[in-house]
């Protein structure tokens, strides 16, 4: 059982975007809930990854409000090294070499959480797509920051794996204020306790849906089908 | 096997049209001739040899370290770029065949010379390649970096270094493979020792097949550098060579 402190609620206040000449937002306001799942969600070139990027602050010019982590839609692993040092790679970076050996065994066992025990010390090219992502998963973790950002983490994944990955990644954000971007309306549905569309230039946020029951639902439950169609029905029309 | 059949049946023709038209040893040596050369001289050939080996590795290393310190100062600090990067483009403008009797002015008929010239020669590649390596990190590792608050020297020494290893890697290559072409061009221009040394002096004393035999052995040494580069290249990315065989 893993003891989690209240995570902070994120808020945006008169926000103004900028994605190279492109004004992606404007006026933006908007608050995610602390210790939920907000799922952004919305068509591609919308403007999701730059606010997700904004967040992160790592937009020229921005600089982000807290600490957080982000996991990116490819794995990002570095290839020269290992699984486990993957995962511990913020810890490297930040070269103190007793927090470093303080998060060896955090990491060793969010590995095993993902399911990737026994392949700690393979590189990532040994890996299936899938296992990769995990692994990205663990690191994403490991830096135990009260905020995660997620930009469609599951889009390269084949159907199946996808949902396994949703059903993990679930579990183990349990608690945690996390703003996922995805265009995947199930994806949304299944992950977040709050579901936003994006549409517009410069896009504008439409009302929280809150689905019932907890996360990770289940895909085949009729209402949540029922609102993923409604979800998709908003997203055509909005273009 | 297809490359020997060729190299054999060339060197065949070549016997065959040496002692059908009788041209003098002194103009063109049948290779059965430069065979019989580099077994009756072998002493003073390997000896030679040894000596132009000793300046190609050495140049080698040394351009190659040079190279590499030049390329992680011009990646990692913008004002030793602007200053001095276009500097190190324009001096590649200046032949470096064309430098080599200066450096003999300045550093004698020794060995330093030759070094410096193998490294000279091989110094642009390398300071290129690595280079374009450093400034061609995945944007994506990069943002994940700067979220995870590390600092640019942990960035530059964990990220983009290893990222830009492959770059480095086919630089070194390149740097082998031109390497022996500064080393004897050294030695053409003035020199005490060593095959290019020899095959000037043999030429002129009209000893062909003794400057042949030294060819071939100057061909075996930049052969052997490079196969031996190329394996250390292939370990220093042990990521790559699930890809790469």
């Amino acid at each position: 059982m893993t003891f989690v402190v209240a995570s902070p609620s994120l808020s945006v206040r008169d926000a103004r975007i900028v994605f190279g000449d492109r004004v992606v937002a404007r006026d933006l306001t908007l608050d995610f809930p602390g210790g939920r799942t907000t799922c952004l969600l919305g068509r591609s070139g919308v403007g999701k990854t730059s606010l997700l990027r904004w967040l992160a602050g790592l937009l020229p010019g921005v600089t982000r409000a807290q600490p957080l982590a982000y996991m990116a839609q490819r794995d990002l692993l570095l290839p020269w090294l290992d699984i486990l040092d993957n995962v511990l790679l913020g810890y490297r970076l930040r070269g103190d070499a007793a927090t470093l050996e303080a998060a060896r065994p955090r990491a060793r066992a969010l590995l095993t959480d993902v399911g990737l025990g026994d392949r700690m010390c393979d590189r990532p090219e040994a890996l299936s797509a899938g296992m990769r992502q995990r692994a990205a998963l663990a690191r994403t973790l490991c830096e135990d920051r009260p905020v995660i950002l997620m930009d469609e983490p599951f889009a390269h994944l084949d159907a199946v794996t996808r949902l396994d990955l949703q059903d993990l990644s679930a579990r183990l954000l349990l608690a945690r204020t996390v703003v996922l971007v995805t265009h995947d309306p199930l994806e949304a549905l299944r992950l977040g306790h709050q579901v936003r569309v994006l549409s517009g230039s410069p896009f504008s946020v439409g009302s929280a849906i809150e689905p019932a029951g907890s996360v990770p639902r289940d895909p085949a439950d009729p209402v949540l089908l029922g609102l993923q169609a409604r979800l998709i029905a908003e997203l055509r029309s909005a273009a | 096997m297809r490359p020997l059949i060729t190299a054999l049946g060339l060197l065949l023709a070549w016997e065959a049209l040496a002692r059908a038209t009788g041209v003098p040893v002194y103009i063109l040596p049948p290779p059965s001739r430069v065979v019989v050369v580099l077994i009756e001289r072998f002493d003073l050939l390997i000896e030679q040899a040894a000596w132009t080996a000793a300046e190609m590795v050495l140049g080698l290393v040394l351009g190659l370290f040079l190279g590499a310190m030049l390329a992680i100062v011009f990646a990692a600090s913008a004002g030793w770029r602007r200053w001095a990067l276009p500097l190190v483009i324009i001096s590649q403008a200046i032949p470096v065949i064309a430098i080599a009797p200066l450096l003999v002015l300045w550093l004698g008929y020794g060995m330093a010379s030759k070094v410096a010239m193998a490294a000279l020669v091989i110094f642009f590649p390398v300071v290129s390649a690595l280079y374009d390596g450093l400034r061609r990190t995945d944007p994506g590792w990069l943002d994940l970096a700067q979220t995870m608050d590390a600092s640019p020297r942990a960035v530059l020494l964990q990220i983009r270094l290893p990222a830009a290893l492959p770059a480095f890697a086919s630089g070194a290559r390149i740097a082998a493979a031109v390497a022996p072409i500064g080393a004897v061009i050294g030695e053409w221009v003035g020199a005490s020792a060593g095959l290019g040394f020899l095959m000037t002096q043999s030429l002129a004393r009209g000893q062909t097949p003794l400057a042949f035999a030294a060819l071939v052995l100057l061909c075996l040494l930049g052969l052997a550098l490079y196969h031996a580069t190329d394996w250390a290249a292939r370990r220093l990315v042990p990521w790559q060579s699930l890809q790469g065989e």
